[in-house]
């Protein structure tokens, strides 16, 4: 996938989580746990949606890549 | 015969919006039967059944709110004598007392025998005073502050008149007789402008009145043209109802309320929480213990298993610092169970309460039951489940009603500590932070260490200092040895 594919996704799963989240106030940089207010238990929804739609391993190492919308994107472009 | 009542779900509860019935007449129900959704000012709750035998009437219909202890429906028992409805909390009490319930006669509504008839009984404490002028039903004295009834009165001084008329109202209000003694007196537009009366449901009713719409503006989409809950939210356009521009006929919107208002709810739960709170701060002496707990092992444990686990079975922090919340909580069982008249009732198993915040604002904090006697990951399974169902779908009237002690956890907020209020009738609430790195000093060395701050908020009716003492150096020690967890 691309960037913007993988950014499409990362937006899709957050709103699964976070049904009224909105990204346009949220820049590439900012942490989404803080901005979504996310707790551990939706960063690991977050993870297990993401490897399985991605089909992709993510491990706990990679849990700081994910705190930021562009790091996320990054990660799953790398993977996939 | 047995009446299924309007349970307690909660201490801060004191009516229900009955919004679905999951039976019919003529249904076979047995005691643990999901038989219904209730409302309360908090969540959707599914709740259980307490007796088992065929459904002859149900006496409520969806929409309808009403008091806790009110009848919703008859149950035909098998068994001539059913075994009296006893709350946990009047069960505890007995048990503490040395009271024998089988020879207790209940004066409360339908047998049901209460806190009072308990502490009647020779065997049992002093009778306190103040529990013989409670005149609400059974299930709100159980509930009830029990430093006696006059505790009761800010709950009910704050709940709206419409409640007081809805307890008397025992037949439900059918939707083509509206009944005026349910419509709050805000509410005015009992009949339209002019002067034409105006048929609606009575959540429909409760929601203009709450929004300031007048019922007599609006085209009723329900049978014979009756204003619906439905009807009151789409000119509301609080939150965008899903999909139905056609409305569902009534039988359908009624197996099937819509949420309620976004607005209307988080009122109601900030009122709640409030009167709860307001309650706990003004009855009970708190005292504040803190600790910071180094978490190294625990979190190379973690680490480690979760290297080897799908992402499915993955482990959080919070279900190791729950486990340990739980067993320190059985270590010292002072700080497990309820306040009553008679004094510290200990509880005989960790029903561990989770505060679980909700999107949107709002709190709320079921039990998961015997969380002492659960594996790590089995405990793990059942947070995500609970946090999950709090959140969007439902919580089971069993967990809402009867955590012994809760923990409230603040870090993932970005806290590092968090001193809480106690949740009445419990005695004591566990505090966790943030984990963070900080130095820390241990065999004369200095290293960076992950550690959190625990606390805990006890009540000093229950217990002293030392005790609280006791509990934080006990979940100090559990979380050293991870493993055996």
């Amino acid at each position: 996938v691309n960037h913007d594919q993988a950014l499409a996704l990362l937006e899709d799963v957050l709103t699964e989580i976070v049904p009224d989240a909105d990204f346009a106030g949220i820049g590439p940089d900012r942490s989404v746990r803080e901005a979504l207010e996310l707790d551990s238990l939706d960063f690991l929804n977050l993870v297990e949606r993401l490897s399985e739609r991605a089909g992709c391993r993510i491990d706990e190492d990679d849990y700081p890549r994910l705190e930021t919308l562009a790091g996320g994107a990054a990660l799953l472009v790398e993977r996939t | 015969m047995a009446e299924f009542r309007m349970p307690a779900l909660g201490a801060d509860m004191t009516e229900g919006t009955l919004s679905e019935w999951l039976l019919q007449p003529g249904d076979r129900v047995s005691r643990g039967d999901i038989v219904a959704v209730v409302e309360t000012a908090k969540a959707a709750i599914e709740v259980e059944c307490f007796d088992s035998g065929v459904v002859e009437r149900l006496l409520v219909e969806p929409g309808t709110t009403v008091p806790v202890g009110e009848p919703l429906a008859v149950i035909a028992t098998s068994v001539p004598e059913a075994a009296p409805v006893v709350s946990p909390l009047v069960r505890h009490l007995a048990a503490e007392s040395g009271v024998d319930l089988a020879t207790v006669h209940g004066t409360g509504p339908g047998g049901r025998i209460t806190r009072a008839d308990v502490m009647a009984e020779p065997s049992s404490g002093p009778p306190a005073a103040e529990a013989t002028g409670v005149v609400e039903p059974a299930g709100v004295v159980e509930q009830a502050a029990p430093r006696g009834s006059s505790a009761t009165a800010p709950a009910s001084a704050t709940t709206p008149p419409s409640v007081t008329a809805a307890s008397s109202a025992t037949t439900p209000p059918s939707v083509t007789a509206p009944s005026s003694a349910t419509t709050p007196p805000s509410a005015g537009p009992a009949t339209g402008a002019a002067g034409r009366r105006v048929r609606a449901t009575p959540l429909a009713r409760r929601l203009a009145a709450e929004a300031g719409v007048d019922l007599a503006t609006l085209t009723g989409t329900g049978a014979k043209g009756a204003v619906r809950a439905a009807d009151i939210r789409s000119v509301l356009d609080v939150r965008p109802v899903p999909s139905p521009v056609r409305p569902h006929p009534a039988p359908v919107q009624a197996t099937h309320p819509a949420p309620v208002a976004a607005s209307e709810r988080q009122q109601a739960m900030r009122r709640a929480t409030g009167d709860l709170m307001a309650r706990s701060k003004r009855e009970i002496p708190h005292y504040y213990l803190s600790t910071t707990v180094d978490l190294a092992a625990a979190t190379r444990w973690l680490r480690e298993l979760n290297l080897r686990l799908p992402v499915a079975e993955r482990l959080v922090p919070a279900a190791l610092l729950l486990k340990a919340a739980a067993l320190a909580a059985r270590e010292v069982p002072q700080l497990n169970g309820f306040w009553t008249a008679s004094g510290f009732t200990p509880a005989p198993a960790v029903h561990l309460g989770v505060a679980v915040s909700l999107r949107g604002g709002g709190l709320v904090a079921p039990a998961i039951h015997d969380a002492a006697d659960l594996p790590v990951p089995e405990l793990m399974a059942r947070l995500r489940d609970l946090v999950a169902r709090a959140r969007g779908g439902r919580l089971r009237g069993s967990e809402t009603a009867d955590p012994t002690i809760t923990v409230t956890s603040l870090g993932d907020q970005g806290v590092e500590a968090v001193f809480g209020v106690i949740h009445p009738p419990q005695v004591a609430l566990v505090g966790l932070g943030r984990v963070v790195e900080r130095p820390w000093a241990a065999g004369g060395m200095l290293g960076v260490r992950p550690v959190v701050t625990a606390t805990l908020s006890a009540d000093h009716r229950a217990s002293d200092g030392a005790t609280g003492a006791r509990y934080l150096a006990a979940l100090d020690r559990l979380l050293q040895r991870p493993e055996e967890l």
